[in-house]
């Protein structure tokens, strides 16, 4: 079964994704702003400050996502012995990282009109930076360590230690008192966010995630392409 | 109506900083990583340019190798 994620079977569909994922990533976003921007109506408390959730909770969720995708595949990579699970994990990152960078500072950003203050040591703001300090030492190890066997070790180590704050980062606000306001939005019950507010979301956290994915194709297709200069270096 | 909207009820510095911010980290992001392809793409054609034509055949016969240099080319 693991054999379709072998490289030389998902190349062909990977080299030649990113085009369509970026024309449809274009038209996502063009709807998602339009609705963000214009159509979708102000709130009673915050006004028209309440826009820039269209990019911060997109971001912040995208960037657990991720990170905890990466955690699932490292430790994948050692149980089934796959290292092209630690390769797709390599890649994800920089657009993971990104995203946590984006959603720290829209949140400071929203913070100064609706709390009045760009940064508190609340728990929920303190664990999203932790987050970042950990993408941070992930792409680092990736970086510093030359052999492939140690960096395999150390960055699922890095990700099995970060994957703990990622719950902690989803419950801060039910655990401490926190400026934060709970989650409105519930896979399980009825969100609290009328429809009006929860489309345009919906549409950006869908083109945010082609983004993602864009970027993931890219970088996948980058690290296969060195993998392959190395190979011919040995012809 | 354009007035109105880059206003937003006096928000408007914080919500368009915040999306420019978005879409900046955004661009930056994708030219960084298309640099990083294009890069290795261009190394891949210099190191199977200067292989021998037996070297170049046993190269080509690997999928992904041929895969690389179709996209290259194309490109």
């Amino acid at each position: 079964m693991l054999k379709i994620f072998q490289p030389n079977k998902i190349f062909r569909i990977t080299s030649k994704a990113p085009k369509y994922v970026l024309f449809l990533f274009i038209v996502v976003l063009s709807v998602g702003l339009t609705e963000a921007l214009i159509l979708s109506p102000e709130d009673y408390k915050q006004s028209d400050a309440v826009r820039i959730m269209y990019v911060h909770v997109p971001s912040a969720w995208i960037s657990l996502g991720i990170f905890s995708s990466i955690a699932f595949l490292s430790i994948s990579g050692f149980i089934f012995k796959n290292n092209n699970f630690f390769l797709i994990s390599k890649s994800l990152a920089p657009s993971g990282f990104v995203f946590n960078i984006i959603a720290l500072v829209t949140g400071a950003i929203w913070g100064k009109p609706t709390w009045g203050t760009w940064w508190v040591w609340d728990a929920r703001i303190t664990s999203m930076l932790i987050l970042a300090l950990f993408y941070v030492m992930y792409l680092i190890s990736w970086r510093i360590y030359e052999n492939e066997e140690k960096v395999f070790k150390i960055s699922t180590f890095i990700t099995i230690i970060g994957i703990i704050n990622v719950p902690i980062i989803k419950y801060s606000v039910d655990w401490w008192n926190t400026l934060h306001q709970p989650a409105s939005i519930n896979i399980f019950s009825k969100s609290s966010i009328h429809s009006s507010m929860l489309f345009p979301l919906i549409i950006m956290t869908a083109a945010f995630a082609l983004f993602s994915l864009l970027i993931f194709l890219m970088k996948y297709n980058t690290e296969l392409i060195k993998i392959k200069n190395k190979g011919l270096d040995r012809l | 109506m354009i007035n109105e909207l880059f206003f937003m009820n006096g928000y408007g510095a914080y919500v368009i900083s915040a999306f420019s911010f978005t879409l900046l980290s955004f661009v930056i992001l994708y030219i960084v990583i298309k640099i990083q392809f294009v890069k290795e793409q261009k190394k891949f054609l210099t190191k199977y340019g200067s292989l021998n034509s037996e070297k170049a055949i046993s190269a080509k016969s690997q999928r992904i190798n041929k895969e690389i240099l179709a996209n290259a080319t194309n490109n």
